[in-house]
């Protein structure tokens, strides 16, 4: 099959960028081993979720606006994250609703891919030659598998991995209580929220949490830790990358 | 609740059994997303013409003599109850399970008024010889173990012989049983209003409606103007809906219509027949073209049930007559923005409710806009002043990038407060370590790279 050079225009969200590095050089990597241009603007730090879930849309949109400013032009942009994918391609038309750039976050919206979405349903590639001895389970991300409906494509992608055992949990689809600002103002049923997660997760015995969204690896990898826990938990893309 | 690991650990199983149930019934669907879809788009006509199926439901309901009463507010509707009642004068009154009585306080008001209360589910008994107020909309004593029933019973009603379920409920059968033959009014609340046949319908599992209903010489049945559906033949989908959503059955128990009172040749039946028809800001969800969908919901609790939050605070955590998801999407409409509020962001908005709906109200999203509502009607000096310094922060690639370099410098200082009052991440840091911040961001490396 050829394939066709296309030019990729990554969105690293900010937490991604400052915490979890290796998952977005992971996410270079495989996009450019598939002979595609990758790009990434330096000026896009953030989609602006925290501000639009905490209700304050007017700051939401002072972020979001120098998002659409800085994809205007892309033609296909790859975000390292179910839960900020989801907010430019579900909620931006609606935060930008009668808006001067409606229009724009429409368009913005319709060009858009979560990163495991995008390699199985636009690329059509499922096996990227990767290797990862180990035992894992996977969670599904809440805007990724209900906004996004992504479901099958990570598990594609993991079915194609060379000595992995993918264990499914009970939870796999239930929320871990991160919820971006809940998890700080409602810390106390965020946190019992995170115990039934990793609760169900450990019951796997697998040695890692894969999932395609950082932020809640995030909250599952805090509890984890505190907990003295040995699972660990890891990107999508550093596993497609392992050998 | 959150730190009573029993209890959750009680609702988790509770649930889990729901889960299974539900599934089963749902996969005797033919096709249970066509089914929600079919639901919510009848719902909707049904809500989007409600002044029409309204006044067809009136008319119907009072052309075979019953009395249909329109109530603006909680208190008009207890008012106009109490007032049957007195007129009636009648002493002991029967209810089976309503939540829109719960809504209005309705038994408080009757009982204020001098007159006996019992609720005769047997969900409903128990949390009313409990003084507590019903658990979820659908199952009100789930909270409950069998030997707390137990020993409520022998406390309260002086019998109880083991923890046998069927044991328990022939205690409360023999207690309710009086209870039906003393009563001189009967209170339901209903399922739904049919508007073509001018009919109320209600669904239950233990025969208690039907006696109240039957038994007592008054019946009065107070409903929600949101519980009219247009046509009869819309049951065959809404009463298998409503049973496999709220407990995973193929049907309840018992479904009954009800066309008004005794008519000239019948046999039985209720010698009057009251309707009341109860607005309490429903129709300002009416006006509200956004959120107007919530007025589809058919109180299955399957919302509840496979909300993540329910289940780890439990239904009185609330503090509210609707909990769960739909609670937190209508109590401020219901109740007041500014003071339920906090409902609306105590979510993750995970989005399993509105996956759950059958008749697919829109419910996450409902509670984003509610916090829109609320942050733009009363925004909070603080929290504003943080989103508008971040947006500053994240729009600026130099202090950004000086954001992480001083983040990780001084992250060092953090380890020795982690979770203690002096830190100022200790929402976060009671209970969670923090994600280390890279040495190396990743558009350094991307900078580098290039």
């Amino acid at each position: 099959m050829r394939i066709q050079r296309m030019t990729i225009t990554l969105f690293i969200p900010c937490f991604v960028d400052a915490l979890y590095p290796r998952a977005g050089m992971s996410v270079v990597q495989i996009l450019e081993r598939l002979g595609h241009k990758v790009v990434c603007p330096k000026e896009i730090a953030c989609c602006g979720q925290p501000a639009f879930n905490s209700g304050y849309w007017a700051e939401a949109r002072a972020v979001a606006v120098k998002v659409l400013e800085h994809l205007k032009d892309a033609e296909t942009v790859v975000i390292v994250s179910g839960s900020c994918g989801a907010m430019v391609k579900n909620f931006y038309p609606q935060l930008f609703a009668s808006t001067p750039q409606a229009e724009l976050a429409r368009q913005v919206a319709t060009r858009v891919w979560e990163f495991s979405d995008f390699l199985v349903t636009k690329l059509g590639v499922t096996d990227l030659g990767a290797r990862f001895p180990a035992r894992v389970t996977f969670h599904d991300g809440c805007h990724g598998l209900r906004e996004l409906g992504i479901k099958k494509q990570p598990r594609a992608l993991l079915a194609k991995v060379r000595d992995l055992q993918l264990i499914e949990m009970t939870e796999a689809e239930t929320c871990c209580g991160f919820g971006g600002t809940f998890s700080a103002k409602f810390p106390a049923i965020s946190t019992a929220m995170g115990e039934v997660k990793c609760a169900s997760a450990i019951e796997t015995g697998a040695d890692y949490i894969v999932s395609n969204d950082l932020s809640c690896l995030m909250h599952q990898q805090g509890l984890l830790s505190r907990q003295g826990s040995k699972l660990k938990t890891i990107h999508l893309a550093e596993v497609l990358t392992g050998k | 609740m959150t730190r009573d690991l029993g209890h959750r650990q009680h609702i988790r199983a509770a649930l889990r059994n729901y889960e299974i149930a539900r599934d089963k019934r749902k996969a005797a669907f033919q096709d249970w997303q066509a089914a929600r879809q079919a639901a919510a788009e009848t719902k909707w006509e049904a809500v989007n013409h409600l002044d029409q199926h309204l006044v067809e439901l009136v008319t119907k309901l009072e052309s075979r003599g019953t009395r249909v009463h329109w109530a603006g507010t909680g208190a008009q509707a207890c008012d106009i109850i109490a007032g049957i009642v007195r007129d009636r004068k009648a002493r002991s009154i029967i209810k089976s399970k309503a939540m829109t009585s719960e809504e209005i306080h309705l038994n408080e008001a009757l009982e204020h008024a001098g007159f006996d209360v019992v609720e005769s589910d047997l969900g409903e008994f128990i949390v009313q010889l409990r003084h507590e107020p019903p658990y979820h909309i659908v199952f009100p004593s789930m909270h409950l173990t069998r030997g707390e029933i137990r020993e409520l019973f022998q406390r309260e009603l002086g019998d109880a012989p083991s923890d046998n379920p069927e044991e328990l409920t022939m205690v409360a059968r023999r207690v309710l049983r009086k209870k039906y033959i003393a009563a001189d009014v009967g209170i339901t609340g209903a399922n739904f209003a049919i508007a073509e046949t001018g009919m109320i319908s209600i669904t239950e599992n233990e025969g208690n409606a039907r006696l109240t209903a039957a038994l007592p010489k008054t019946m009065i049945a107070l409903l929600g103007i949101e519980k009219v559906l247009p046509r009869l033949e819309d049951l065959a989908l809404f009463l298998p809906m409503l049973a496999t959503a709220g407990a995973g059955q193929p049907m309840s128990g018992y479904n009954t219509l009800y066309g008004g009172p005794r008519q000239p040749g019948e046999c039985d039946g209720p010698e009057e027949f009251h309707v009341v028809l109860l607005d309490n800001h429903r129709t300002s969800l009416l006006a509200d073209a956004e959120q107007r969908d919530t007025l589809h919901c058919i109180r299955c609790g399957a919302c509840l049930n496979v909300c993540p939050i329910f289940r780890n605070v439990g239904g009185h955590t609330y503090g509210t007559t609707y909990s769960g998801p739909i609670g937190s999407v209508i109590t401020p409409h219901l109740r007041g923005l500014q003071d339920w509020k906090h409902l609306s962001f105590a979510s993750s908005l995970c989005g399993a409710c509105t996956e759950a709906c059958p008749v697919k109200i829109d419910l996450h999203h409902h509670l984003l806009q509610n916090r829109r509502n609320a942050s733009d009607q009363k925004p909070s000096f603080f929290e504003r002043l943080a989103h508008r310094a971040f947006a500053v922060i994240a729009n600026s690639t130099v202090l950004w990038s000086l954001g992480k370099k001083l983040g990780w410098l001084f992250q060092p200082l953090q380890r020795p407060i982690k979770g203690t009052a002096l830190d100022p991440a200790q929402a976060w840091t009671k209970t969670r370590d923090l994600a280390p911040i890279a040495r190396e961001s990743f558009k350094d490396w991307w900078r580098k790279r290039k």
